[in-house]
């Protein structure tokens, strides 16, 4: 059946079936910044014959926010608070390789306790934003139902995450040397320690079956679904080759066959004492890349659960002096964001804040593969390939 | 990557899915997920960042919290008064009195780390949620607005052991 | 001897069935749906959300009439009548009784068919003279599908034609009567597949909604309409899911009919049983839509030319080899 409906889709048609008497023009669409689809404020300007794309040129910028600028005037702990809106579906992944890379240049090590707490959220934003992934791109292929469901599990983890920082997107929750030891440094509120609430690890257990049975739930409502095999295998293949030549990172590499994971070669995050698997695609088309999403929810919630089993007893915070000053140096620290890899490079020239911050955000060089893979390719396969590529708008423009 | 095989075919599987849902909805028995705002209310972690609340007696005007704050939507103003000395003969003391300490709101990043670097135990975190205003701004809270927030902030929880 | 006052008298009453079972439809729908996805729906209108629709067509009613500037502005304001005209005349051929009919024309079926093709023109134009690209290509889209799937809806009823011998809707309900099992049972179960499907895609409903792609053409060739224009269109796709319903289930189903019922009453239950059967036949439109991704454009083609069509053609030679040999 699979090909009876695909017959006739090569996107390299012929010559032969272009009508070669009428003189015809490529229409130009303007997949504007306003589009239910473009995960943001995406623009792409296409040139279209009848249905087929010609060429595909993106526009960026629209959502540019000056991070870095922002950051030459603030001060270590405020950057802090700034940088997990940089990718804000997770909010805790982002503060993380900042942290390091500050704490790299000042040559101290976190305590072992903040190490396993601040796995435990890392994991913990990840199945979020993989949530918001799996509910998305079913609604841009068609099923109207599965982000409805997607977002109520959702909100298990994120009143998990709010149980412990306070906050649902934003956690602002990492200080240099740790996490953060009390709520306020006055006699009184300094006794008032932020560590895990009474009740974490019985609702972690619980949050973490759902999120089982969400998957699940989820591999058979849209996984199963001919309809959505129909639509995405076999629709966007990235090969091994163009992947690494343009530097994609995350599960779209992983798709595409290269089993390659940044979380095996942290050292300030203690993955080496888990027991977990990498799902490594085989073709690299999109359901491929849906698929690897799904199976990284699994693995998570299995990490989540032996961290909660094995976390060991400690203080929160190394001991940093009240006024951080950090020496003169430059570190460049990256891990595994959701989405891709996520480095920060730290200039530091002995002050209060740094002297510049660079950003390397996975999403940026996601897209840049977009008008090489896009050639060729049908309208409604330019939604689902830029819906399986997973970007946020917030990574691109920075 | 194993491919897995489902025993209806995959679309009626789908269908039974969204039936079972439907039922689940539909019968008193099962929890029900949506909190029916604003005729309830949800009801959040304690730690839940939603107003900052001010105690004025313990504040000193020492400017920290405006000074560290990445938005600088915190504006003190204080003056110095002077108090009878100690024991007599003494020097004479002086206190800072706060005229003026306004968060806006409406900048406010709910960063915490004003709350953090006080050193004074005059800041406080309570998880209110309710007060947007028509108007921008009402979103200024002046210190006596501040005050009255002191009445939500919850007690300190227990930790997991 | 036509006259008039009858026929006045006829149209009403079609007309007030026609958007009460629209009004049904879109409750089935919406309600259905929140259901279906763990929340309850519209609540605080009023009797627990049932009213809704009312409150939208109010709604809808108050809206500001835009019109684009570059739009033909003739063709642009006429054709959501259009589309309400060709939906409408479906109303009148299928009894609820075998009294109770708008007209019980002989070529009932051949009617019907002829009729819901108009709709094609409609939605071309609408598309076509709103100056829009994103319009243009929803309208393109539709042309094509509306065409390809009429054939599997046309060949799908000729079969049951064969077996009944007769055009007329209410021949066809007497002869499943004669019978004993309605036609879905009694040879026609694959004509019954194909022209669900057939009426789902003529409905553009998911997953043949790629004219409304509604992820990519922000509602296709429906972007620039707005207020009472949008609410005629609206009302005109709920009013052809009801009358293909209750069609598919006349012709495949027995219609009126309930076996083991006095057949004197037949004028009071039989508009009920037809209206649970229809009913039925709707959630399971429903289910589907709520349930189902959407095909691309060339696959939806794939399907009608290359599957429906040959499928049916050989209900066909089936079917009359039957009748012929029994």
């Amino acid at each position: 059946m699979d090909d009876i409906l695909n017959s006739g889709t090569s996107p390299y048609i012929s010559e032969a079936s272009v009508s070669v008497e009428i003189e015809t023009e490529d229409m130009t669409l303007n997949i504007g910044p306003q589009h239910p689809s473009t995960h943001g404020v995406l623009r792409l300007v296409a040139k279209v014959d009848g249905e087929k794309i010609s060429s595909v040129e993106p526009v960026l910028g629209y959502m540019h926010r000056g991070y870095e600028k922002l950051a030459e005037v603030r001060t270590y702990p405020q950057i802090t608070t700034l940088v997990n809106r940089i990718d804000w579906v997770s909010g805790f992944a982002n503060e993380i390789p900042f942290i390091a890379a500050t704490e790299k240049l000042m040559e101290i090590e976190a305590p072992e306790r903040a190490k396993h707490i601040r796995l435990i959220l890392t994991e913990m934003a990840r199945i979020a934003s993989h949530f918001v992934f799996n509910g998305a791109y079913a609604l841009e292929i068609g099923a109207l139902t599965p982000i409805f469901l997607a977002m109520e599990d959702r909100e298990r983890i994120l009143d998990l995450i709010e149980s412990v920082t306070g906050g649902r997107f934003h956690p602002n929750f990492n200080r240099i040397g740790g996490i953060k030891p009390a709520a306020g440094s006055g006699p009184t509120t300094k006794k008032n320690i932020q560590d895990l609430p009474a009740g974490f690890y019985q609702d972690t257990r619980d949050a973490m079956e759902k999120v089982l049975e969400a998957v699940e739930r989820m591999e058979n409502l849209v996984g199963g679904n001919e309809v959505f095999k129909v639509r995405t295998k076999g629709v966007g293949i990235i090969s091994k080759e163009l992947a690494e030549e343009y530097g994609v990172s995350g599960p779209i590499l992983r798709a595409s066959g290269v089993k390659f994971d940044l979380r095996s070669q942290t050292d300030f995050l203690p993955y080496d004492k888990f027991d977990y698997e990498i799902p490594v695609g085989e073709n690299g088309d999109c359901y491929d890349r849906w698929y690897v999403r799904l199976m990284e929810m699994k693995e998570s919630a299995k990490i989540i659960l032996q961290a909660i089993d094995s976390m060991p007893s400690g203080p929160l915070q190394t001991k940093v002096p009240k006024v951080i000053k950090v020496p003169k140096g430059q570190s460049y620290v990256r891990t595994e964001n959701p989405k891709g890899e996520m480095g920060y490079y730290v200039i530091s020239e002995g002050g209060l804040g740094p002297y510049r911050l660079k950003v390397r955000t996975p999403s940026f060089s996601n897209i840049s593969i977009l008008p090489v893979l896009l050639e060729g390719q049908l309208l409604p396969d330019l939604i689902a390939i830029m819906g399986s590529l997973d970007f946020v708008l917030g990574d691109v423009d920075r | 990557m194993k491919t897995f095989r489902p025993k209806l075919p995959g679309f009626l599987t789908g269908m039974k899915i969204l039936l079972f849902n439907m039922f689940k909805t539909l019968s008193p028995l099962s929890p029900n997920p949506n909190v029916n705002y604003p005729f309830e209310k949800e009801i959040v972690a304690p730690r839940a960042r939603g107003v900052i609340a001010l105690d004025q007696e313990a504040c000193t005007s020492c400017m920290l919290c405006a000074r560290q704050c990445p938005d600088w939507c915190i504006y003190i103003e204080g003056h110095k008064e002077l108090q009878p000395p100690a024991k007599p003969g003494g020097r004479q003391r002086s206190r800072a009195v706060l005229d003026r300490f306004d968060i806006d709101y409406a900048l406010c990043m709910y960063c915490g780390i004003c709350v953090e670097v006080c050193p004074f135990d005059a800041l406080f975190w309570t998880p209110e949620y309710e007060y947007s205003e028509y108007n921008m701004g009402d979103m200024l809270h002046d210190k006596n607005r501040l005050d009255q927030w002191l009445n939500t902030v919850p007690e300190v929880e227990g930790l997991e052991s | 001897m036509i006259d008039g006052s009858q026929v006045l008298v006829t149209a009403g009453i079609v007309l007030a069935f026609a958007l009460n079972g629209a009004v049904i439809f879109t409750i089935l729908d919406v309600k259905g749906a929140s259901w279906m996805q763990r929340r309850p729906g519209p609540l605080h209108v009023g009797l627990r959300g049932f009213i809704f629709p009312l409150a939208e067509i109010i709604k809808f009613f108050q809206k500001e009439d835009i019109t684009p500037t570059n739009v033909d502005s003739a063709v642009f304001k006429w054709a959501p009548a259009y589309v309400l005209a060709s939906v409408f005349g479906l109303f009148v051929v299928v009894p609820i009784s075998p009294t109770l009919v708008g007209s019980d024309l002989d070529l009932g079926v051949f009617y019907l068919l002829a009729i819901s093709s108009l709709s094609t023109l409609g939605v071309l134009t609408a598309g076509w003279s709103s100056a829009n690209k994103y319009s243009l290509m929803g309208g393109i889209r539709a042309a094509g599908q509306l065409i390809a799937y009429e054939l599997p809806l046309i060949l799908a009823v000729v079969g049951v034609v064969i077996q009944a011998e007769t055009m007329s809707l209410v021949g066809i309900v007497e002869k499943q009567i004669e019978f004993g099992l309605p036609f879905v049972l009694s040879g026609q179960g694959i004509a019954f597949l194909i022209f669900m499907v057939a009426a789902t895609a003529e409905m553009m409903r998911v997953p043949f909604d790629m004219p409304i792609g509604e992820s990519e053409l922000v509602s296709g060739f429906l972007t620039e309409y707005s207020g009472v224009r949008f609410l005629i269109f609206y009302i005109a796709e709920y009013m052809n899911m009801f009358i293909l319903c209750a069609v598919a289930s006349t012709l495949f189903l027995g219609g009126y009919h309930v076996p083991l019922l006095p057949t004197e009453w037949v004028n009071f239950y039989g508009p009920v049983v037809l209206l649970t059967k229809t009913v039925l036949l709707g959630f399971i439109l429903v289910l589907v839509r709520w349930s189902f991704p959407r095909f691309r454009e060339d696959q939806l083609q794939n399907l009608a030319w290359k599957v429906l069509i040959p499928l049916s053609l050989l209900n066909i030679l089936i079917t009359s080899i039957m009748k012929v040999v029994f």
